[in-house]
């Protein structure tokens, strides 16, 4: 039987155990105990844990870390990620890698201490200046959260790039039975530095703009191709297709299996990777269905728009009504969603696409 | 004969400066330094924005561009990680105490044990020459186009006596480049900051008074000038922060 453990201080651990090196950020509820945790567990096994003074220097700590090619984590919440832009931003543009937690809570500003989604459109478009993406993990449950944590580095080391894990309040917050992944000694990369300059680096002024542009396009295709993670049931036969991740995707599968229970063909898309998208799951839905709904923790509907948008990428013949059920902050309830089904069905609720 | 002097096999391009600059010659400085330490096989260069980029191009040596103003952040992770490297933050005044002022005092609190070198010319060079928070009162720059008036912009900061005397750091000193004289015992300060480095003996500063004729509106000559005549009597040179085995 897997031990109780707190979300927060599960990823933390799974941090450790993915061989993370350093961590540098600042405390910010409701993520905090992960670099509570860190700031005792790192020195234990040879790490390095930096109280930052600000989250900018914290993710500029990490970003001398990831540029000696060594695995490094920050952590914060919606206000504090967006501190770390300006980082994220530059970390992406040296093609460095490395791993950003962002334990959502809800608003804008200062924001509350509820447990959110309302970071969506930032984190999977990129959120700071510039053209890059990161990739986007959106774990369900403690245990995901803590099996995705290395090959959230493996990624981030893969193809140079900065990998977000957006996990949300309550997940932080909750206990669950979790068992823990073993120990991984990374790899040194041959782009890391050493002091020698045996990683050849040309100098800011000396880029092609042009040539690193069609790199980049290849390689945000290829992530695309090869990286989409979903979870998904019942699309073969759905009249109504439910798209949510996070706690509302796994809050949606027990509504799913209630109506199926009750005789509605629904079935459900629970996007593991928030970007890239995961377009390829669209394509196993039924061809007559009659509408797709993104449940969401946010006020305004954020998911909704790459709902419409690959719904209308899969099924270019008509155009499939989307619809979107914002919860605002916390959870959805299993009740919430059936609901929103019934609303839809009746005409009470209109389509947003 | 005269002995030629051995270009530092780490410069290996035309770094390209304003005629008159001062970055070239605490470049050659450091590089020196480096070679006569043994450790120009084993440096990683935090380079600021504006002037001090251009090193970027100029060096073959491993160095990152960090983001304006958090160059002493980006040294300090590297040097977690990476402690059996030599690490130095390259950056000039705006960078390092106006933008990066957190990132810079909070370097020197932890007395973080990497080198920071601050090229102080008094102004934003690479923007055009606005007022930074090392311009002196009554200097006119773009940006202070009567003049700095301390009342409103507050007074010159002067970081390396900051950093003496309220942090526990190794090696705080000011130097400047305007003589043979001066230049010789800026070399001896960096080399100072790079051996407390090797020595784990904690954060060292150098700063260096610099010319920027191209922003002072002045020829190389007068801008040397005006460094020994205004800015060394606000300024002072020497060593605010002795290492301890010295």
């Amino acid at each position: 039987m897997a031990d109780m453990i707190k979300g927060n201080n599960a990823i933390a651990e799974a941090a450790v155990r993915a061989g993370v090196k350093l961590y540098a950020g600042y405390p910010i509820t409701p993520s905090t105990e992960i670099m509570e945790y860190l700031s005792k567990r790192l020195p234990e096994v040879g790490g390095s844990f930096v109280q930052a003074e600000s989250e900018l220097a914290g993710i500029n700590m990490v970003m001398g870390a990831a540029a000696c090619g060594v695995r490094a984590l920050t952590a914060s919440s919606g206000p504090g990620i967006s501190l770390k832009q300006e980082g994220i931003s530059c970390i992406s543009d040296e093609e460095l890698a490395c791993v950003v937690i962002n334990v959502v809570r809800y608003g804008n500003g200062l924001g509350t201490l509820y447990s959110a989604q309302c970071d969506y459109h930032r984190e999977t478009r990129g959120g700071g200046n510039g053209d890059y993406r990161c990739i986007v993990l959106c774990p369900e449950s403690i245990q995901e959260a803590v099996d995705l944590m290395a090959p959230a580095y493996d990624l981030a080391e893969k193809y140079r790039i900065v990998t977000v894990m957006m996990t949300e309040g309550a997940l932080g917050q909750m206990m669950e039975p979790c068992e823990m992944p073993d120990f991984i000694e990374p790899k040194k990369h041959p782009w890391g530095f050493d002091g020698k300059y045996s990683y050849k680096k040309i100098g800011i002024f000396d880029r092609n703009s042009m040539t690193e542009a069609v790199a980049l396009n290849k390689k945000h295709e290829t992530i695309k191709a090869e990286e989409q993670r979903w979870e998904e049931d019942g699309l073969e036969d759905a009249e109504y297709v439910f798209v949510a991740f996070g706690l509302p995707g796994r809050s949606v599968k027990g509504a799913v299996k209630q109506l199926r229970a009750e005789g509605h063909k629904v079935g459900f898309i629970r996007p593991i990777t928030t970007w890239p998208f995961p377009e390829k799951a669209f394509e196993n839905i039924n061809k007559d269905v009659k509408g797709i709904i993104s449940v969401e923790a946010n006020a305004t509907g954020q998911l909704i728009d790459d709902v419409a948008l690959t719904i209308k990428k899969t099924i270019k013949d008509r155009n499939v009504p989307s619809y979107c059920l914002p919860c605002v902050y916390g959870i959805p309830t299993i009740k919430f969603t059936k609901e929103g089904l019934h609303k839809i069905i009746s005409g009470e609720i209109k389509e947003a696409y | 004969m005269a002995k030629a002097r051995k270009v530092p096999a780490i410069i290996d391009n035309p770094m390209s400066f304003c005629p008159g600059c001062g970055h070239g010659i605490v470049v050659r400085l450091i590089a020196e330094c480096l070679e006569e330490l043994g450790q120009d096989q084993n440096i990683i260069f935090a380079l600021g924005v504006g002037c001090s980029s251009l090193l970027g191009g100029g060096l073959v040596i491993d160095r990152l561009h960090c983001p304006h103003g958090r160059a002493s952040a980006v040294a300090t992770g590297m040097k977690r990680v990476q402690p059996e490297n030599t690490i130095v933050a390259y950056q000039g005044d705006g960078d390092a105490y106006s933008i990066g002022i957190a990132e810079t005092i909070n370097a020197a609190y932890r007395n973080e044990n990497f080198t920071m070198i601050s090229i102080n010319n008094t102004n934003y060079g690479m923007t055009g020459g606005q007022m930074s928070w090392t311009t002196m009162p009554g200097q006119v720059t773009t940006t202070s186009p009567l003049g700095r008036d301390c009342e409103v912009t507050g007074n010159p900061l002067k970081f390396p006596e900051l950093a003496a005397s309220q942090f526990d750091v190794a090696f705080a000193a000011r130097g400047a480049v305007t003589s043979p004289k001066n230049i010789n015992k800026l070399k001896k300060y960096i080399k100072n900051g790079l051996e407390a480095q090797i020595n784990g003996e904690g954060y060292s500063v150098i700063e260096v008074l610099s010319p920027c004729p191209t922003n002072w509106k002045m020829t190389p000559l007068n801008a040397m000038k005006r460094i020994d005549e205004e800015l060394i009597p606000y300024y002072p040179l020497g060593v605010f922060k002795e290492r301890k085995e010295n």
